[in-house]
């Protein structure tokens, strides 16, 4: 390996907490482009007049979220940041994860954002009232820059998330089924229309993480590779045919789109995660 | 479908004339609890103490509202997830509750419960926070303060549309809207 001397790049710890305290109130206010697009797309095909109503409704609601600062929705959710630390950045004056910390703090009580964490999960359930702590991802990556992505996540739509650790013949189709009957399930609690995030492969852990990244995409973007791009789609087409539609008042549209992402696995493994995302799905990103 | 408009608290005849589908447009007052408090009233009614409001004919919105900003009285209040809720619905429906605002569909104990008592459940949109915020006119916190967006609020609406989703002829909106739209 030939040695190339890199030079580090200073990011101060104040900059990363500013600017994860702004995205987490503009993922909170501002619907992305993609996912209005969607919705707007979606009022035209949807069968269901009360469906169609529903989607009209939640336009409106985003364009008054963005006019008045006012949350998409009253769930400000559980902060999710992750961090694409590029490998020759280097963080000063303070500690990182006290800075994404320190941005969360900051940005739900600055923006009167709701909120939500509770201490002890399974007893006291006291309320940390700066909806601290997040859940930080990181992952090191070539460069000098650090990616943040604030993406506030909604326990209705988390709760109903599944993990499955199917047996390699269980194959494309026991993916399928899987998928299909968590949605099925879910009903109207997650608040469809959804963005089903589906991971395959890697271990337990890993594909959890795997069908929560998926949520990133640009809504309806598919997968590079057409194997998967394929299955994406023949889930969406089965889930479309439940009926659910927007808020389980019935209809044709349950999900916008299914994002999967996959990763090699042990040879005695198909770990399957699903990670589902209500309409109101808000995530808004920088670069240091 | 055109709206209905209707008052909070709902009398009998009105809980009657309500079947699956129909939207209205609730005007009047509201009461707020979530999961925390709904634990407490339970816990009330069985230490057979009095409510911290007079339930009877009362409807309850399953909210739990983002604080307000200076000058405004309340931030987005949209539905949570009422099957949350069905653990305790029963004994409250039994207390004298007549309506409910929430997402989602509720159990068959929880419908068997709104027949029996002859109350209804209604469906606003979920993550419609800060649109449905607009017909909240008035909000006094009346009850367990200490638990912050979960404390009891009495809310003032004018307006405020919802579905109707459980009745008392015991049919179900999702149910229904599912059927329909299915394709095998």
């Amino acid at each position: 390996m030939r040695l190339i001397a890199s030079k580090l790049r200073e990011i101060k710890a104040r900059d990363i907490a500013e600017t994860v305290a702004q995205l987490c109130q503009r993922a909170n206010f501002e619907l992305n482009e993609d996912v209005l697009a969607a919705l707007k797309q979606a009022q035209q095909t949807e069968e269901s007049p009360l469906g169609k109503e529903v989607l009209r409704q939640l336009v409106e609601n985003a364009q008054i979220a963005g006019r008045k600062n006012l949350p998409l929705c009253q769930d400000c959710g559980t902060a999710v940041v992750f961090l694409e630390i590029g490998q020759d950045a280097h963080v000063i004056d303070g500690d990182l994860y006290e800075a994404v910390n320190e941005g969360v703090r900051q940005g739900y009580t600055q923006g009167y954002l709701r909120k939500s964490m509770v201490s002890q999960p399974f007893s006291a359930r006291k309320n940390t009232k700066d909806n601290t702590p997040p859940i930080i991802h990181t992952e090191i990556v070539p460069g000098d820059r650090i990616r943040v992505i604030c993406l506030p996540k909604g326990a209705g739509s988390e709760n109903m998330s599944r993990l499955a650790m199917l047996r390699p013949g269980d194959g494309r189709e026991g993916i399928i089924d899987l998928v299909v009957r968590a949605v099925d399930e879910a009903g109207a609690n997650p608040c469809p229309p959804l963005i089903i995030g589906v991971g395959i492969g890697a271990t337990a852990e890993g594909v959890m993480l795997l069908a929560k990244k998926a949520l990133l995409r640009p809504v309806g973007k598919p997968n590079p590779d057409p194997e998967v791009a394929e299955l994406e789609k023949e889930i969406l087409g089965r889930v479309n045919n439940l009926g659910i539609g927007p808020l389980g008042l019935g209809g044709s549209t349950t999900a916008l789109a299914v994002h999967a992402e996959v990763w090699p696995t042990h040879i005695a493994c198909l770990p399957v995660g699903i990670n589902l995302q209500c309409h109101s799905a808000r995530h808004k990103e920088a670069r240091l | 479908m055109d709206a209905i408009r209707i008052t909070s608290p709902l009398d009998a005849k009105t809980v009657r004339e309500l079947t699956v589908g129909t939207p209205v447009l609730i005007s009047g007052v509201i009461y707020t609890a979530r999961d925390a408090a709904h634990q407490r009233l339970i816990e009330a009614l069985d230490n057979r103490e009095r409510l911290p409001f007079p339930i009877k004919g009362q409807t309850i919105y399953y909210t739990g509202p983002s604080p307000a900003r200076p000058g405004r009285i309340i931030g987005s209040a949209g539905p949570t997830t009422s099957s949350r809720m069905d653990m305790y619905t029963p004994r409250l429906l039994a207390a004298g509750m007549r309506a409910m605002i929430g997402k989602g569909n509720r159990s068959p104990e929880v419908r068997e419960a709104i027949q029996k008592y002859k109350a209804v459940y209604f469906v606003a949109i979920g993550g419609a926070g800060a649109l449905l915020a607009q017909s909240i006119k008035k909000v006094e916190v009346i009850a367990y303060e200490d638990l912050g967006t979960e404390a009891i609020h009495l809310l003032t609406v004018e307006n405020f549309p919802a579905i109707v989703a459980n009745d008392i002829y015991g049919e179900d909106l999702f149910e229904q809207g599912k059927a329909k739209y299915r394709r095998e």
